[in-house]
């Protein structure tokens, strides 16, 4: 009876734990069925570009008020979790704060840090339950953000507060229990949870460990619970922004990924030497994207990074003047697209073959159409999601696979194909201008 | 080559007279067609002209760069203008390229090299901006525009797209006239509404054009000129200018007309 609470603690972390590999596993199959993406040269610069975006917050700090409350938030995510180690250590080896008695003082003053962090995630949270709820910052709301994608914003900031309540309560109740049983190391004094002394004050001891082993488990089960419900979340983003910065596109924004298939049949056509072509090609899937497979994974990828915060929408000159092209609904289609498909081949399903795809029923074509590619989504992206290359590629995909662009856009190519101009003047006349410019002399 | 302020050179002329200019002036199809823009081809000549740099047009033998057509998405029909341009182009040896369009510029400079094309492409602003550095154009004390509050608009593809924020502006500082920024500047700069290939459809369905948004805002500043540095900003800030009927008191102008008229060019 004695190791029951160790056993189940086990049993716990390891079910967890099973679930979280289990859930990882899915969501790396699901980006991996987008396209090989290359991005693996340069890694000093990927390394960099990862250090400043992601761990330094380079970009959030573009808008100062919400980076700043999202900074005490991070910060206390990588600090209080360090608090993890021991909750662990404590758990398998039935001992309570282990660390207390060899770091001493310093303990004291390591609690009283993540207390105080504890105490500004609450600040946080609840300025961020007021931004979203009572003053309605409007990149927060949109078509998209119906039903789970606000139900999903609205939990984790509450999961958040309860986890924070549960970490200050256990100290609060801690600091009465030492001195009368001996179970409880010293560690002096816990400043930020003192304030709720007056709430358990008077209770017995034996309901005092109640309640301080109540919040202990709450917490680290807490903990666990929430960093699977993170895998099916928005929230994500606190795991893959790291790599997803890390894949970041280096070239200027303003270029577009060349697609070498084309370039070897547009040589063949013209006549001229070609790379690789004997060999047969390569199994051509499409030309440009249809459904989530057409893409490259580093697209999934950024889909499932993506914390759906809108900045990418509220600075898109389409959205801003009512065309239907939200950039956030692109990512967010392209992660419940790679779900759907990943979640069917799991069981065994039909997968990609279900009769539906991304671009179709999931994105239709007068939101991508509406794109001007003028990259202020991209700009925007606190961690360097890139919604243009994905709109770029369907229409890759409708110019060249259906032939179905706008029609004033077939009349542009075909302005070029035939007087190598987008507008229909006679070539012959290109040059006219510098008779103008003779008329002066 | 500066006795006339007014001979353009091809590049098949000077080849046949076999000299090699220094540099290309890539006109692209807005300079050369549209009628707008076409004067801001010609102001770029002159000042080449003034200066007396070394340099040629391709003529007839120039086309579409392809850049609204990849940006279509007809990636096919791009490559095709790309391959036949840059045959053109490393034909002639060409080294080094200057264009007063973001679009042929970004296209010539980033996507060519990739297809076989590799050039020095600067963008006119740029171009401009080392002639000023240079002591070549410059202040005139009591210039044209002393007095004039002049706003630049960020085009995308120089901007956002190429990191090129500086260049225009410090053109426009050589001026003596009062810069002053609209709300969206730099690399929050809001689009005109034409790139990605929109300057050749109507725009989807909405409750507002985009070059309204944007002209409404250059207005905001109180500014009697709203400078640009790309044919398409050009167009839709004027038609967003004709709009709300300030034609009269605001006026679209490129970087290089500002320079060629302070030039009194």
């Amino acid at each position: 009876m004695e190791f029951l609470p160790q056993i189940a603690f086990l049993i716990i972390v390891a079910t967890a734990s099973f679930f979280l590999y289990k859930r990882i596993t899915q969501i790396r199959k699901n980006i991996f069925l987008g396209k090989p993406a290359g991005r693996t040269d340069n890694t000093y610069e990927r390394w960099k570009t990862m250090l400043l975006v992601a761990f330094g917050q380079q970009k959030m700090f573009k808008r100062i008020v919400p980076a700043f409350l999202h900074l005490l938030i991070y910060t206390g995510f990588l600090v209080i979790n360090l608090e993890v180690l021991e909750f662990v250590i404590d758990g398998l080896a039935g001992t309570h704060r282990i660390f207390a008695p060899y770091l001493g003082d310093f303990y004291t003053v390591l609690i009283n840090i993540f207390e105080f962090l504890s105490v500004a995630v609450l600040f946080s949270c609840f300025a961020f339950l007021i931004r979203r709820n009572v003053m309605k910052v409007k990149r927060f709301s949109g078509e998209e953000m119906r039903k789970w994608p606000t139900l999903d914003a609205n939990l984790i900031l509450v999961i958040e507060i309860i986890l924070m309540f549960a970490i200050l309560t256990m100290n609060a109740t801690d600091s009465l229990i030492q001195g009368q049983d001996d179970h409880y190391a010293q560690t002096g004094t816990f400043f930020f949870s003192s304030f709720l002394i007056p709430l358990f004050e008077g209770m017995s001891v034996s309901t005092l460990i109640f309640v301080e082993r109540f919040a202990w488990w709450f917490h680290i089960i807490g903990i666990l619970g929430f960093a699977i419900y993170v895998t099916y979340s928005k929230h994500l983003h606190i795991a893959m922004a790291f790599p997803n910065t890390w894949y970041s596109n280096l070239e200027q924004k303003g270029k577009i990924e060349n697609m070498p298939v084309v370039t070897n049949e547009v040589k063949m056509m013209l006549g001229m030497p070609t790379e690789g072509v004997n060999e047969p090609p390569a199994e051509i899937a499409r030309f440009g994207a249809k459904d989530v497979n057409d893409l490259s994974w580093v697209n999934i990828m950024n889909a499932y990074s993506c914390t759906e915060c809108g900045r990418c929408t509220s600075q898109c000159p389409a959205n801003m003047t009512g065309k239907k092209l939200s950039p956030r609904k692109i990512m967010m289609a392209t992660r419940d697209r790679a779900e759907e498909v990943g979640a069917s081949l799991a069981k065994g399903g039909k997968g990609l073959e279900d009769g539906k795809s991304l671009l179709g029923d999931f994105i239709i074509k007068e939101e991508i159409n509406a794109c001007t590619s003028c990259n202020a989504c991209v700009e925007a992206c606190p961690i360097n999601i890139d919604p243009l290359s994905i709109i770029l590629e369907m229409r890759r995909y409708v110019s060249m696979e259906e032939s179905a662009a706008p029609a004033s856009w077939n009349g542009m190519f075909q302005n070029i194909e035939t007087s190598f101009s987008p507008w229909k003047f006679a070539p012959t006349d290109r040059f006219n201008w510098a008779q103008d410019l003779k008329k002066e002399s | 080559m500066s006795d006339n302020i007014n001979q353009v050179p091809t590049m098949a002329e000077m080849t046949a007279k076999g000299e090699s200019p220094e540099v290309l002036f890539w006109v692209g199809c807005a300079g050369s067609f549209d009628d707008r823009y076409k004067k801001v081809t010609l102001a770029f000549i002159k000042i080449l002209n003034k200066v007396g740099i070394s340099y040629a047009v391709l003529g007839e033998e120039e086309t579409c760069t392809g850049d609204p057509a990849r940006r279509a998405g007809n990636e096919f029909l791009f490559q095709m203008q790309a391959i036949a341009n840059i045959q053109v182009l490393d034909g002639y040896n060409v080294k080094k390229i200057v264009t007063a369009c973001p679009h042929c510029f970004n296209t010539l400079k980033n996507e060519y090299p990739e297809l076989g094309g590799n050039y020095e492409v600067i963008h006119h602003s740029t171009f401009l901006q080392q002639l000023i550095n240079e002591g070549k154009v410059g202040l005139k004390g009591g210039g044209e525009f002393k007095g004039k509050k002049i706003t630049y608009h960020d085009s995308c593809y120089l901007g956002r797209a190429n990191n090129i924020y500086d260049a225009p502006r410090e053109v426009l500082e050589a001026l003596d006239a009062e810069l002053v920024e609209m709300k969206r500047c730099r690399t929050k700069g809001l689009c005109c509404g034409a790139g990605g290939a929109q300057m050749f459809k109507d725009a989807e369905p909405g409750d507002k054009e985009v070059n309204i948004e944007r002209t409404e805002e250059a207005l905001e500043t109180g500014a009697n000129i709203i400078a640009a540095g790309c044919p398409f900003c050009m167009t839709m800030m004027r038609d967003g200018v004709k709009t709300k009927e300030k034609e009269d008191s605001v006026e679209v102008m490129d970087l290089a007309e500002l320079i060629a008229k302070n030039e009194g060019l």
